[in-house]
């Protein structure tokens, strides 16, 4: 029989209780043809991989990455903390030596939600890979983690909860934002001014093929992964770059991703987006764990796969060859790039604009930081809704310098309920603790 | 009144059942080389005398196929594969003659590549030139649509004994398990028609006018004719006997351990609410996993006849068996020679036994009794630390719906029942062991037989229903039929009932309605470009395995 080469945990929860809506692309039935398979393959009686039960996450577990307005619960439906705690077993069973790899294959995704939630953004609610991670620095120790998200769509969420973390390298594959959801993941949103540098991201054009996804990870992703020597390498596994996909234009296919995963070697991948549940999700997903676990992929195929189908012109080669050299340049310069960036200043601001889809919500956020040579730096978010709520979140990261946790409790004990009249949270990573008036 | 058997590796086990009550015994040592002969044996002298009027079913369990699989006694197999894109299918090349066939179904049950006519008929002249009488023919998602299955059958030459399709053994989703089942089912088809043949001809010369019927390792049973095509069915039936056994001697409704204590090992299994619990993918034979359903159950290499030994002031105990207890002429200390020593039990030489347990003492420090105590204890603990840690994992089995993540039924058992010869000795030990009360029903040493003399027909079948391709699929029937765009999940219940009692009655002459039951049912909805291109239904129906409880208690014997 076959027997896995590395220790493979897989946690599959296709949720099929849970839909955002009848007709929603996230429905109850995409991970439907995925299980059927898995389990028409036989992987789960291979030697060597093993499946887990999923947990709830706890609200502390969210609270430790996100504001959510008003509350938690408010936000989130059980399969948003099935997801998440699916992710938290996943990467559990890899920290305890149970298994050498870990494959969460649950929904809904999570990499478009950011620090505050006011609701649903591209079908993402919490972050359950920012969840995951952070749950497991609470408990195993803070290691240096690098997030490669190969989701289509750009991962603004992710990018949000790490833009200041020098510990977590964010690295976002995707395609151009100009010609897609969520149009963000420029080469210039490289970072916060504590953490400059340790935010990539890699907007590929339309229809790149197979050749430009292996370039990218051969000739940037893996040279930069070289530099920064993170302890943990995790995967936001979006399926959506496949030819097949109905909201997105890349080339890409199962071989591809096998192939990807084979090199990358993620030791915990994370499910993601990915809606053509019939014609591509099936053969990736099982293209991805044959690749995890180290055995042949050679024969997982579409049924519809040519290689002209995953093709990608000469133009596209040529650009995609000119970003990676670009973006390898600023990563290698990215400590003189942030001198340049912050000059003397002692707290930078940015003002954004964030789109909730889901309840055609827009929010206006102010966001300052102060600059730090000690750690990620105290930061804090003015926030107002156009349904007029107003609230003020306030972080003090993991590693805070004790000058920057002073000051965040500060600034909470300052402001009132009146100014914000929504809620002031602060969230102290140092006490683990969310505070909240 | 029932007539029930149950061939095990040593023994073989038979009981009348009379009015709810054991009326007769017969037990006998298997003959590995005559099971026929066995069987024959064993019935003679259980019926000897009885007004066969009155004998209203024959249950037997035997191991005959899996004998001829262990013993690799098994009819060369020529198997043809469908395997499509996915996994490298070279590992599941299990036949004598392998062909690897172009042509894909999907998992929606669409022909995706086409099967090849001219790889067929070379396979075809390949097998005829090697003599190869049993094939096996599977493809990948063969159970979506059995019709790539039927064409390669079709496209071969009439002249074969027995041909398994794979869509036929099992409407469950496992590529690798249906090749090995497949395989099975075509390596022991000739023996297991020798054996019922055989059978078949005893029970018409004894003048009976009912049909014998074999248990299956799921704890039901089967008509043999039945059997002929599903031999596989038959392997590893043992374990299903006992479970069986021990809910007629001792029927519950709370979760429960069941323990058959041997002499080499006991074997686990659980009851949640009185219903024994399943194996969730099929059972294990000489590393073949197969889509056989069979009751859950976990034989851990503790019996009475364990060796014992103490290294470094520890005691083990199994997991091998060299032989039977030191009093009974064997070559080391076990839990059998402990139980003489503390004059719990009364068979062969106290005194070889005593003189073991005080060496197996003096090494430890303590008395022979002491010793003797310390060996029962521990065999108890050890038996129960493997109950919890099956049922930790039982328990973290993955679920797919947040309906039964937020539910999180667990299994907790409230008592333990203890069959097989040691059982009624070691319950005080098996209680403190537990922390649960032991129940050790009378009869206990024949539940295997019983169980199988009281076991019913069971039997299963899944339906799928694609309203977007507008076809339904009953792999197991081998069904597939056009239906309308309209169709519902309700009128997929009632035909999956109705296909259901129609296999019943081909399995049984006596349909009990209220047995047949809708096990899983599921809709999703098919969409396409944000409408809704159709449903996809999915059931599962049974015929539940459950036993007539014995009434007795057993003073017969």
């Amino acid at each position: 029989m076959y027997k896995a080469s590395r220790r493979i945990g897989l946690v599959f929860f296709p949720a099929f209780d849970w839909a955002i809506s009848p007709t929603h692309p996230e429905r109850e039935e995409r991970l439907l043809y995925t299980q059927d398979q898995v389990l028409e393959e036989g992987i789960l009686d291979i030697e060597g991989i093993r499946e887990y039960r999923p947990h709830l996450a706890a609200v502390a577990d969210v609270e430790r990455v996100h504001v959510c307005v008003p509350d938690v619960m408010s936000r989130v439906t059980e399969s948003h903390l099935i997801a998440a705690g699916g992710a938290i077993v996943a990467a559990e069973a890899v920290l305890k030596g149970e298994v050498d790899r870990a494959f969460a294959i649950v929904r809904p995704p999570g990499h478009h939600a950011m620090r505050i939630v006011h609701g649903a953004r591209g079908f993402c609610t919490i972050n359950i890979e920012a969840i995951m991670i952070e749950y497991l620095r609470r408990h195993y120790g803070n290691k240096r983690i690098a997030i490669v998200d190969t989701d289509c769509h750009h991962g603004d969420g992710s990018q949000d909860i790490y833009w200041h973390d020098p510990d977590t390298l964010y690295i976002s594959i995707h395609q151009d934002g100009r010609t897609l959801y969520p149009g963000t993941g420029f080469l210039n949103e490289f970072g916060g001014p504590n953490a400059f540098g340790y935010n990539l991201n890699l907007p590929l054009p339309p229809e790149t093929g197979e050749e430009g996804f292996l370039y990218a990870l051969e000739h940037c992703i893996l040279p930069v992964l070289d530099d920064f020597k993170p302890d943990l390498i995790i995967n936001s596994a979006g399926q959506d770059n496949h030819y097949t996909d109905p909201i997105t234009n890349m080339r890409f296919s199962a071989q591809g991703y096998a192939r990807l995963n084979d090199r990358l070697q993620p030791h915990i991948a994370v499910l993601e987006g990915g809606y053509s549940i019939e014609g591509a999700l099936p053969y990736v997903n099982v293209g991805i764990i044959l690749a995890m676990a180290g055995l042949d992929y050679t024969y997982v195929r579409e049924p519809d796969y040519n290689p002209a189908r995953v093709a990608q012109s000469p133009k596209v080669r040529d650009y995609i060859a000119r970003l990676c050299e670009e973006t390898y340049q600023a990563w290698r310069r990215r400590d003189e790039l942030r001198e340049e960036f912050i000059r003397d200043q002692k707290e930078i601001s940015r003002r954004r604009q964030i789109y909730y889809d889901t309840e055609g919500l827009l929010e206006n956020q102010e966001e300052t930081t102060l600059v730090c040579h000690a750690c990620g730096g105290l930061s804090w978010i003015d926030s107002r809704t156009d349904r007029g709520s107003h609230v003020l979140a306030i972080f003090i990261p993991r590693d805070a310098c004790p000058r920057c946790r002073e000051e965040g409790h500060n600034l909470f004990e300052r402001s009132s309920r009146q100014t914000y009249r929504d809620g002031v949270f602060l969230q102290d990573r140092v006490a683990d603790r969310l505070f909240t008036k | 009144m029932f007539v029930g058997l149950d061939m095990g590796g040593t023994h073989t086990d038979a009981v009348l059942i009379e009015k709810g009550r054991v009326s007769r015994h017969y037990k006998t040592v298997t003959d590995a080389a005559d099971f026929v002969g066995t069987i024959r044996r064993a019935l003679e002298a259980l019926l000897a005398g009885i007004n066969l009027d009155a004998v209203r079913s024959i249950n037997l369990s035997t191991t005959i196929c899996t004998n001829a699989v262990i013993t690799g006694r098994t009819s060369p197999v020529g198997l043809l594969l469908e395997p499509g894109p996915g996994m490298n299918p070279a590992v599941l090349t299990c036949g004598q003659k392998n062909f690897i066939l172009s042509g894909s179904i999907d998992h929606r049950g669409r022909p995706t590549s086409p099967l090849v006519e001219a790889e067929i008929k070379n396979a075809d002249r390949e097998l005829q030139r090697a003599g190869i009488r049993h094939l096996a023919i599977v493809g990948k998602f063969s159970t979506r649509n059995p019709e790539h299955e039927v064409a390669i059958k079709e496209a071969l030459s009439v002249e074969y004994d027995f041909i398994t399709l794979g869509h036929r053994l099992s409407g469950r989703l496992n590529f690798p398990r249906r090749v090995f089942t497949a395989y099975l089912n075509s390596a022991v088809a000739a023996t297991y028609r020798s054996f019922a043949a055989a059978i078949t001809d005893f029970v018409m010369q004894k003048g009976l006018t009912i049909a014998p019927h074999i248990l299956k390792a799921d704890g039901g049973t089967m008509t043999i004719e039945a059997s002929q095509e599903r031999p596989v069915e038959t392997i590893l039936s043992g374990p299903a006997a006992s479970i069986m056994g021990a809910l007629a001697l001792m029927p519950v409704e709370q979760d429960a351990v069941i323990l058959d204590i041997g002499g080499t090992t006991t074997d686990i299994a659980f009851l949640a609410g009185g219903v024994p619990l399943f194996e969730p993918q099929g059972i294990t034979l000489t590393g073949f996993p197969t889509l056989v359903r069979a009751l859950f159950s976990h034989s851990l290499g503790l019996g009475g006849d364990s060796c014992v030994n103490s290294k470094e002031g520890r005691l083990t105990i199994g997991p091998e068996r060299r032989g039977p207890a030191l009093a009974l002429g064997g070559p080391t200390v076990t839990p059998t020679d402990a139980l003489i020593t503390l004059g719990r039990l009364d068979v062969g030489d106290k005194t070889l036994a005593r003189r073991g347990l005080t060496k197996l003492g003096d090494e430890l420090g303590l008395s022979p009794e002491s010793a003797a105590t310390v060996v029962l204890r521990q065999m108890a603990e050890e038996i129960a630390r493997c109950c919890r840690t099956l049922l930790d994992k039982i328990n973290d089995r993955p679920v797919y719906t947040v309906r039964e993540v937020l539910e999180g039924r667990q299994i907790k058992p409230a008592q333990v029942i203890a069959i097989g010869a040691p059982a009624p000795l070691l319950a005080p030990e098996l209680e403190k062991a537990f922390a649960l009360p032991v129940i050790v029903p009378d009869l206990a040493g024949v539940a295997n037989a019983v169980g199988a003399a009281l076991s019913r027909p069971t039997t299963e079948l899944t339906l799928l229903a694609d309203t977007e391709e507008g076809v339904l699929t009953v792999p197991e029937e081998g069904i597939r039929e056009r239906i309308p765009g309209s169709y519902n999940l309700e009128q997929a219940k009632k035909r999956a009932l109705e296909l259901l009692r129609s296999r019943y009655t081909r399995l049984t002459r006596e349909v009990e309605e209220d047995k047949l039951e809708i096990i899983e049912e599921q809709v999703f909805n098919m969409v396409s470009g944000f409408y809704t291109t159709g449903k996809n239904i999915r059931i599962k129906a049974q015929v539940k395995p459950r036993v007539i409880p014995l009434k007795g208690d057993g003073d017969h014997v």
